[in-house]
């Protein structure tokens, strides 16, 4: 579903994201990214959902090579993706149900068809009850599940998600991660970013480690030392 | 072989489904820009009022160059001839002159002053009254006063003014067309100064609306954003705002229409009076069917290409972080 390969990028300020980055995604797997902020998760999620083109090599995603995705070409290409956003990214001056339907009003989609859909997406994520309500009423982890609502609207086939839990307490978190398991089951690929290794752990996925723009190596690595210098690390950052 | 769609396929495929899809996004569009108007009813006013005051001004100039050419349209088919008889023509000789003018398709009426109608009538408006008295003889020709009949054109105009002029009795045949000719080349530069200064007041609509879809584009930046990253195309986030130019546009012409319309209502009573004063029976000329769907048809097209160029500058500039 995803291939990576020798993927470079390189901000205009002279940084580098991504280095040499190579990796794949097969059809149906529930994959997660993780790594310390700065690793290149966002970047690598950016490049997948054509937000930035890579300096060097290929991304490609469901057999499209993204480089020649032209720009006029790009909303529908992002129409095939579902995507989930860490701050949710509603319009807060329209009701959920809206929220969930837009990206069926983009598609062209007809009224009845709509409707339908929208309630079989919030019934999937449990907020049936809640579609005539604002954005702003709802509890963070109910915003995350309305975004959510939203990414699998269209029932892509490729969902990606940038720390959608990164938000959330641990309860809501698991909430989130297994209405993702249930996508899954249904077929759906995901790629997660997400720095919850114990929740990751729980779920038992596969799990894409980045270390400064590259893959880390697993057999050098000390779990419990890398979580605890991830959780310092996310700490010093919070207090930012 | 190919696969043709039987005939029963065919009549299956509801032919509204795109085409439905597409007039529904569009109407949803339309109301939903009204809608925002209408909550910022103040900010949506004073828009559409400026685009109202700038569009009624060339139309209430074009109004009344329109009533000043009708004016002096009537003058011109009033206009006399005054024919100057050879002093040789006895007075017998004019009037059987005149009863042959008369009879022409062209001319209305003839009417005859003799020389000494002619000096009677100078003694008493002149003012020179017993000074003239000392005059041996008369020095006034007989005059044919000719009036063309309405229908003339300047063309027939000219011809019987020749004509009348090669009668071997007149001498001298005058009519004062020049301070009109004038008249109407003024009115004429005044219409093409009002049509340069409605390009320029029509540039500035576009700028106006332009200005005002660009602060409404900066503060829904996050909105278009979003719709963006989930795959709205530039035309999709940029639809809303050519509508809500098209509303701007519509009321400030339809305000405008209604400032002209009040304007001239306003105006009617004095200007019955002044026509009154010249016994004159004119009437102010209102807008016509056409004008009026032109100037508003004018409001919406600036409208539209206002906040299209907008939104194209924009629009583009915007893309999800």
């Amino acid at each position: 579903m995803i291939q990576i390969e020798d993927v470079y990028k390189r901000f205009p300020g002279g940084q580098e994201a991504l280095k040499g980055l190579t990796l794949s995604v097969d059809k149906g797997e529930m994959v997660f990214v993780t790594g310390h902020s700065g690793a290149g998760k966002s970047t690598l999620l950016r490049l997948i959902a054509l937000i930035e083109r890579p300096t060097s090599g290929q991304v490609i995603v469901d057999g499209q090579n993204t480089r020649r995705v032209s720009r006029r070409r790009i909303p529908a290409y992002r129409r095939q993706l579902g995507m989930v956003f860490q701050d949710h990214k509603l319009l807060y001056d329209r009701p959920v149900f809206d929220n969930v339907a837009l990206p069926l009003i983009i598609a062209g989609a007809g009224h009845r068809d709509a409707v339908r859909k929208v309630r079989a997406a919030l019934d999937q994520v449990g907020l049936l009850d809640k579609e005539r309500q604002s954005p702003e009423t709802l509890s963070s982890g109910e915003q995350q599940r309305v975004g959510i609502a939203r990414a699998i609207v269209t029932r892509p086939k490729l969902l990606i998600a940038d720390e959608p839990t990164g938000n959330l307490d641990p309860d809501l978190s698991l909430e989130v991660m297994r209405i993702f398991r249930r996508f899954n089951e249904v077929g759906v690929t995901l790629l997660i970013a997400s720095h919850d290794i114990a929740l990751i752990d729980q779920l038992g996925c596969r799990r894409i480690a980045l270390e400064d723009g590259a893959l880390q190596k697993f057999e050098e690595e000390d779990p419990v030392a890398e979580y605890v210098e991830r959780y310092e690390t996310d700490q010093e950052q919070s207090r930012w | 072989m190919v696969n043709k769609p039987s005939a029963a396929a065919l009549t299956q495929i509801r032919p509204s489904g795109p085409l439905r899809t597409w007039a529904t996004r569009h109407a949803s569009n339309c109301i939903a820009a009204l809608g925002r108007l209408a909550r910022q009813p103040f900010a949506s006013l004073m828009t559409i009022l400026v685009i109202a005051i700038t569009l009624a001004l060339p139309a209430a100039m074009h109004l009344l160059i329109k009533n000043a050419d009708s004016i002096s349209g009537s003058w011109e088919s009033a206009l006399d001839f005054s024919a100057y008889l050879n002093n040789d023509v006895t007075v017998d000789n004019a009037r059987s002159l005149a009863s042959i003018i008369e009879q022409r398709a062209d001319v209305a009426s003839v009417t005859l002053v003799s020389a000494e109608q002619g000096l009677a009538e100078f003694k008493a408006q002149s003012g020179f009254g017993s000074a003239l008295d000392h005059l041996e003889s008369n020095p006034l020709p007989h005059t044919l006063v000719v009036r063309p009949s309405g229908s003339n054109t300047e063309e027939t105009m000219r011809l019987l003014h020749e004509e009348l002029a090669n009668l071997p009795e007149t001498d001298l045949v005058q009519i004062d067309t020049e301070w009109v000719q004038r008249f109407h080349a003024i009115l004429e530069t005044l219409q093409r100064a009002i049509a340069m200064g409605a390009a320029l007041l029509g540039a500035a609509i576009i700028v106006i609306i332009g200005n005002t879809i660009r602060l409404d584009i900066q503060n829904r930046r996050e909105e278009i954003e979003v719709t963006k990253l989930i795959g709205a195309s530039n035309a999709f986030v940029r639809r809303p705002f050519l509508y809500s130019g098209l509303w701007y546009g519509l009321g400030g012409g339809l305000l405008a229409l209604a400032l002209v319309g009040y304007g001239l209502f306003a105006l009617k009573e004095p200007i019955a009076r002044l026509a009154g004063l010249y016994n004159s029976g004119f009437q102010a000329i209102s807008l016509s069917i056409s004008e009026s769907a032109t100037i508003v048809g004018v409001g919406v097209l600036l409208g539209l290409v206002g906040s299209w160029i907008a939104a194209a500058r924009h629009m583009r500039r915007i893309e999800p972080k």
